[in-house]
Formats: structure tokens, C-alpha cells, sequence
């Protein structure tokens, strides 16, 4: 198997597993000396092996299309991201921190404000923000935890230097992927685990019912926990079921569940059965039809206001989103030094303000060199990436900034790190990035691995499923 | 465990149940096709599946005249023909799917690969593999399905409602085939067998799985009264309904002892077990098959109405 090697005189972007000066870098030493020794007839049996092990798992995905078959495959790609013990180190420890800051702004601007107050953050942005819930505030959270689960997407740009894109700390999806391509690469490669030492991801579930159990309501001595699921037409929905099935609790919809006395009950074979803790992966806006979205019959009437008294917890609350807003993302490093009193170990991608004047004068000179996306976007959609746009997209894209410039924020085209993957001609350089979950219960840790996602075609930086990113297993070696 | 799931489970169970038994009716009417047929005509087994499913009507506006090859198409892979295996094994799927939580995990791949090799399976494919092969396949796959239920589930609510669902359906199936092929076989009353029509009977105990055991238990030639003893009335046979209520008063009463379905239950097999054949011929055997039906049907709604599975 030939290993990629960088052309000679153009900039190649950091390569996660050969070293500037083609040698092969620390962590991949023992995969590369494995891989070296392989055919390309062996992966792509291996590659094929592992489509029939997702496709008979039925792990697909939904997507919006008009034709009939609507469950697709995230293609899975067989090489795997490795981290060494060091790197993990100051990841995890990086998007803890960022975690840590971030609850405690929403316990923050849902009760005192003090941050608001102190001018470090503008008040209009977060008060006036449609994610604000007002419905929120003053309402005291067990552990003060709001963000139970958090997608944090980071990027790499050198051997030392990290950048987060995003933090998802809504209903993050993603993690049944990292558990489900660990377990796949078990089964193709056994022997690679037999030799190297990669941390375990497989007790996540574990951690998260923990994560879950530790914010009960007060007074619920032995909690009841339930994923609650928009249906199976939801796109993450063999996430919700695997979740479930790996905590061992119920997999609920809506209509399983009522409320009475503000307490919260599910319809049972054998009656109704209360429920302490819901894990939902319906969005705030559909949860309540009473508070919410009168329409909505994703939800359960009532919810909120059992919620309000404290007889049930959600996970993630309410009113995160007040946190991963785009435009909010800008003052997370703030959040850290307020709250922690520390020093933001992972850095914020530079993001101009299109409301700005200024800021926006000086993107609509270099459209071609940045990347513009959409405040409430998400997916990848409504984003003009600069550099792989042509003259059209970037003046059709400027119309659009002039017509709502408060919608928009810009950041500078990042040369994403690429990790060797596995494509139709052999082995090649495809851009990545890492999406790891962190979990807060009693406390806040992260499972060591995460969901690396790739972008597949060639030289293109968007690496979500919906745009033609596949996964990859993500390794971190213990020390 | 939460009433949607049990109705998901109950209707998983009930769908691949059907899948199977329409597996089993094809072949039953596939190898009566095989027969010299009376002066000549069309084999009129192929009205049957039709005829049983209620479907004939949408099947003449698609395929027109009634051939074998357009009933099998039709019956097997037309998956918006709703008394197709190809439907069945899809909305098994759905039921599934939805509830997958619930469910051993080699359970679901197992049903879902069944709905895999269908959604790959197209006619001429069937015609190579062919139409005994495939049948078969059916029927193996039916059989894994149960056995992964029996093998694999932990005998908790799922376990009881998916053979609930195993149960209700395989009774309405073998009340719907005897009804359906009793007047076609018996023109000359039920103790008279033509010598054609010979073929034809031993063709459906095949297709329940009991010829064998018809002649283990009774030796001589197939008599109609006897394959209707045998279908209705003997509790060894493991598709016959009294066999069918025999699991399900016990797997009710294990769910709710004194619950209104245990007692139906029990009051149905009471009455199977009352009459003797000679007895349920004499009152008419349509007769007597339609009023299991509309039982069988109401202790299917009681089940869904006494565990929550309609909110």
C-alpha cells in the first residue's frame, strides 16, 4: 500500500499522520507499519465488509426527499483518526473547560445576569435573542447543569493548534456513530486492538445515564430516565433507539406520556408509570404544544409546567441554545475567563460581526477568502465557503449579507487538518475535523474519542453527512 | 412496558406471521397448479390468495386474466398490494423499527435483512431462484424470526405480546384457508374425495405443514372431516386453532390473570373444545369459521384496548 505522499512545493495542510518531513508521525507509527503491509484489494474488501455491517444494523440516517427511499448510509470510512495520550490531553481538557464556562453562563443569564451586568457580554444580544427562554428564568436546575450533553466541533490546524468551530449544546446527535464505528472497527481489525492501546468509548452510555441519574429532581429516590424521541422518522432516530438501548431505559414518544398533578407519566402495559428524567432529542419549540408550538404533536401538554415545579428534569434544559447561538459563540473564551477565572486552553475561530460596519466592510472585500455562514444555520446549509466558490455564489451570497447583515457572521477559511482515508483510487489526504461529548452529571468529563467527521471529496472542507462527509473511528492512545 | 411498544411488537409478530402463511398459501396453490388440471381450465387456485386477501378486484385492473405468474408477483413483491409478503415483511419492519429499543439486537437484523433481500428481489430474479425456493425462504425466515423470539427474548411483556401477535394471526390465517378451500374441495360433500381433488387436499395439508402427521395420525386416505378435525380441533396440531388458543389463554393469563382477555380467551378455546366435528359440520362450517373470526377479532381489540396500546 503506498502511502500519500506531500507534494513537493505547494503548502499542504497539516497532515494528521505524516510529519512535515514525510516521516510518519508518533501516533500513527504502529498503524502506519500495519497499513504498509496491507493491499488495496484488503481494504476495499474490509470497506465493503463494514457498508454490509452498518447496512444489516440498519444504522442509516433520514433525509427530507422526495423519493421513496428516504434512509440513507453515512458512508464510514476504514482508516482511523488517531490522537496520542498528550494531544487528548489538551483537548479534553480544553472542551471541559468550555463546558464548565458554558453552564455556568446559562445558570448565569437565566438567574442573575451577572455577566450582562458586568458589560462583558451585550445584554441586547442575549435578551433579545429568539434561543432566550424567558420561560427559564429564576427556575433553579439540580447541580445547576443545563448542558447535560455537548458537541463540541474542533478543528485542527498544526501540531499544537485547535480550533473550536462549534458547540453544540442543544440536542447534539452524533454519538451512536463513535460508539457504532468503534464496535465495527473491532470486528474488521481485531488484531489493530490487540497491539495498540486505544481508550475505550463503549462505557458512554453508562456515563450519560449516570450524567442523567445525578440531576433528578430532588425527592426521586430510585429516577425513572426515558430518551424522548421525535419518531422514527427523525433523522437521528437509530441514535435515540440505540441510546436507549444501551442505558436500558424506555424509548418514548410524545403520546407515550402524559402529565397530571404536574407529575409526569408514561402509559404503561401495565398501567401509568411516572418518569423523573426525560433525555430529549425534541427541540425546545416542539416539546410543550401548551407553551411551545400549539401545533405540535411531538410534545407532551403540559411539560413545561411540571418541569417549572421541579417534578421532572429535561436534559438537555431548556434555553440552552441560548449558548451555541453563533453570534453568542464569539464570547465563549469571555464565558471562561468570567466564570473559571482561567485562561481559554482551545482557541475561537476569528468571527467577524456582520452587524458590524466595519467588520462587515472588510468581509465584502475578501468574500473569496472566508467562509460566511448563517447565525442560525446549521448542517452546512446557507454557508458560502470563499475559496471554493465561483465569482457568482460569492456576489449572490453578498446580496444576501446587505439584505439582513445581522444574520450573518464570517471567519477566515481554516486549512483543516487531513487524515489518510480510504477512497476509490487508494489511500488520500481528506480534511477532518472532531466532534468529542462531554458530559455533565456530578461532574464534567469526556469519553475518550469522538466522532471524527470527514470530508470526502476531494479538497472540500464541509464535513457534514448531508453534504457528502462520512465518519471515521476516532482512536485516542493511552499513555 | 409502554403500550405503543406492545402494539408495535404484537403487530410485528402478526405481520410476519402473515407473511409466512401467504408464503404458504402460494405454495399450496403453486403445487395444486402443478396438477392436471379438470377439462383443461385455468386452475382456479389462484383465485384463492386473491379471493383471501380481498384483493382480486385491484388485481384485475393491474394484471387483467388471473395467471399464476401474475398472482405470485402480485401476492409476493407488489408492495403496495397489502395482502402481499413484500407488504407484510415491510410493516413487520416499520413495527420493528420503532420499537427497536425493545428488541435483541440479532432480532432486528434479522428482520431487517429479510426486508433487505426483498427490496433486492424482483420477478424475473424470482423466476431464476424459483417459486419453491422461494416459498421456502419465506417460510425459513418466519421460522428464525420465531426462533430468535423463543431463543433470544427475555420472557418479559415483549416476549408475551409478540406471541400474542404470533398466535391471533396464525388462527385467522387457518380459519380463512379452510373456509376458503372447503367448498372448492368438498363439492361432493365432506366424505367424498374425487380422485383429482386427491392431490389437492394432500397440497394443503402440505401447505400447513400436518401431511405427514395426517397420516400418523389417521392412516388411511385424506377425508375432509378429518383435515378439519385436524385444523380445528386437535390441540397437537401446532396450526390448528385449538392449538393457537391453547397459547394464547396461557400467554394472557400470564400477562393479567382474571384480565377480560384471559377470560375471552379461555371462553373461546371452551368452545372449540365443546364440539366435535361431526357436530360443527352439521351446523355449516362457514358457519362456524366466521364466528371464530369475529371472536378471534375481538380478542385482538380487547388486547389493544386492556393494555394501553391506543392511547
Amino acid at each position: 500500500m503506498n502511502l500519500p505522499q506531500p507534494e513537493p512545493g505547494r503548502p499542504e495542510p497539516f497532515n494528521e499522520m505524516r510529519a512535515p518531513d514525510g516521516g510518519v508521525r508518533e501516533a500513527y507509527r504502529a498503524y502506519a507499519a500495519w497499513l504498509a503491509d496491507r493491499s488495496t484489494d484488503l481494504l476495499q474488501h474490509k470497506s465493503r465488509q463494514a457498508d454490509l455491517i452498518f447496512r444489516r444494523l440498519g444504522i442509516t440516517f433520514s433525509v427530507y426527499a422526495e423519493d421513496s427511499d428516504t434512509e440513507r448510509q453515512i458512508p464510514f470510512d476504514i482508516i482511523p483518526r488517531i490522537l496520542d495520550a498528550e494531544e487528548w490531553r489538551l483537548l479534553s481538557e480544553g472542551v471541559c473547560q468550555r463546558v464548565r464556562a458554558i453552564n455556568a453562563f446559562l445558570h448565569d443569564v437565566y438567574h442573575d445576569q451577572d455577566i450582562l451586568r458586568a458589560g462583558r457580554i451585550p445584554a441586547s444580544l442575549v435578551l433579545t435573542n429568539q434561543a432566550f427562554r424567558p420561560e427559564m428564568l429564576g427556575l433553579a436546575l439540580p447541580r445547576a447543569v443545563y448542558a447535560h450533553v455537548a458537541g463540541i466541533d474542533v478543528v485542527r490546524v498544526a501540531e499544537r493548534e485547535f480550533y473550536v468551530l462549534e458547540d453544540n449544546v442543544r440536542t447534539p446527535s452524533g454519538v451512536s456513530y463513535m460508539l457504532e464505528n468503534r464496535e465495527t472497527m473491532m470486528r474488521l481489525f481485531p488484531e489493530l486492538f490487540a497491539d495498540s492501546a486505544v481508550a475505550p468509548v463503549n462505557h458512554y452510555p453508562e456515563m450519560l445515564l449516570d450524567a442523567l441519574v445525578a440531576t433528578a429532581p430532588p425527592g426521586a429516590a430510585d429516577p425513572t430516565v426515558v430518551v424522548l424521541t421525535p419518531g422514527q422518522y427523525n433523522s437521528a432516530y437509530f441514535e435515540h433507539v440505540f441510546l436507549a438501548h444501551e442505558m436500558g431505559v424506555e424509548l418514548v414518544e410524545g403520546q407515550d406520556l402524559f402529565v397530571e398533578d404536574d407529575r409526569v407519566f408514561m402509559r404503561t402495559t401495565e398501567g401509568p408509570r411516572r418518569v423523573d428524567v426525560i433525555y430529549r432529542r425534541v427541540d425546545d419549540a416542539f416539546i410543550d404544544p401548551l407553551t411551545f408550538e400549539p401545533g405540535s404533536c411531538l410534545g407532551v401538554p403540559g411539560l413545561v409546567a411540571a418541569y417549572r415545579n421541579g417534578r421532572v428534569a429535561l436534559a438537555n434544559a431548556l434555553g440552552t441554545g441560548i449558548a451555541d447561538d453563533k453570534a453568542i459563540y464569539v464570547y465563549v473564551p469571555e464565558m471562561v475567563r468570567f466564570y473559571l477565572g482561567q485562561e481559554p486552553i482551545l482557541k475561537n475561530v476569528p468571527t467577524y460581526q456582520l452587524r458590524d460596519t466595519e467588520e462587515r466592510a472588510y468581509v465584502l472585500d475578501h468574500l473569496e477568502e472566508l467562509v460566511v455562514k448563517e447565525v442560525h444555520g446549521s448542517g452546512g446549509h446557507g454557508m458560502l465557503v470563499g475559496p471554493a466558490s465561483t465569482g457568482d455564489e460569492c456576489r449572490a451570497f453578498r446580496e444576501r449579507i446587505l439584505a439582513a447583515p445581522d444574520d450573518f457572521v464570517a471567519q477566515p477559511t481554516l486549512s483543516l487538518s487531513t487524515c489518510p482515508t480510504f477512497v476509490d483510487r487508494g489511500v488520500a489526504p481528506r480534511h477532518v475535523d472532531l466532534r468529542p461529548f462531554v458530559l455533565s452529571g456530578e461532574t464534567t468529563t469526556v469519553v475518550p474519542g469522538g466522532l471524527t467527521r470527514v470530508a470526502l471529496r476531494e479538497g472540500s472542507l464541509v464535513v457534514n453527512s448531508s453534504q457528502g462527509g462520512g465518519t471515521k473511528d476516532t482512536w485516542v492512545l493511552e499513555d | 412496558m409502554l403500550g405503543r411498544t406492545a402494539n408495535n411488537v404484537y403487530w410485528m409478530a402478526r405481520y410476519f406471521e402473515r407473511a409466512e402463511n401467504v408464503a404458504r398459501l402460494l405454495e399450496a396453490s403453486y403445487n395444486m397448479s402443478l396438477l392436471p388440471s379438470v377439462n383443461g381450465k385455468v386452475p382456479k387456485e389462484w383465485e384463492a390468495p386473491l379471493g383471501m386477501t380481498g384483493s382480486r378486484q385491484r388485481f384485475v385492473e393491474r394484471f387483467g386474466d388471473i395467471t399464476s405468474a401474475g398472482v405470485i408477483e402480485f401476492m409476493a413483491l407488489s408492495a403496495d398490494n397489502e395482502g402481499s409478503i413484500a407488504h407484510s415483511i415491510g410493516r413487520a419492519r416499520d413495527n420493528a423499527r420503532a420499537t427497536r429499543s425493545e428488541l435483541p439486537l440479532e432480532l432486528w437484523q434479522g428482520i431487517n435483512q429479510t426486508w433487505i433481500d426483498l427490496q433486492d428481489m424482483s420477478y424475473p430474479r424470482l423466476v431464476d431462484q424459483g417459486f419453491a425456493e422461494f416459498f421456502e425462504w419465506v417460510k425459513e425466515r418466519s421460522h428464525l424470526f420465531r426462533g430468535m423470539i423463543y431463543g433470544t427474548m427475555r420472557r418479559g411483556d415483549a416476549f408475551m405480546f409478540a406471541r400474542l401477535g404470533t398466535f391471533v394471526e396464525r388462527a385467522d390465517n387457518t380459519a380463512r384457508v379452510l373456509a376458503a378451500k372447503w367448498n372448492m374441495l368438498t363439492p361432493l360433500g365432506p366424505r367424498v374425495v374425487a380422485a383429482e381433488d386427491y392431490y389437492r387436499w394432500g397440497a394443503l395439508l402440505r401447505s400447513f405443514s400436518a401431511f405427514k402427521a395426517y397420516r400418523e395420525i389417521y392412516r388411511g386416505n385424506i377425508e375432509p372431516r378429518r383435515v378439519a378435525e385436524m385444523l380445528i380441533l386437535r390441540d397437537d396440531m401446532p396450526r390448528s386453532l385449538h392449538a393457537c388458543y391453547d397459547e394464547l389463554c396461557a400467554i394472557s393469563r400470564d400477562l393479567r390473570r382474571d384480565g377480560v382477555c384471559a377470560r375471552l380467551a379461555k371462553e373461546t378455546r371452551g368452545r372449540i373444545r365443546a364440539s366435535p366435528i361431526d357436530v360443527v359440520l352439521r351446523s355449516g362450517l362457514h358457519r362456524y369459521l366466521y364466528e371464530f373470526l369475529g371472536r378471534n377479532n375481538r380478542f385482538s381489540n380487547l388486547i389493544e384496548k386492556d393494555f394501553m396500546m391506543v392511547p
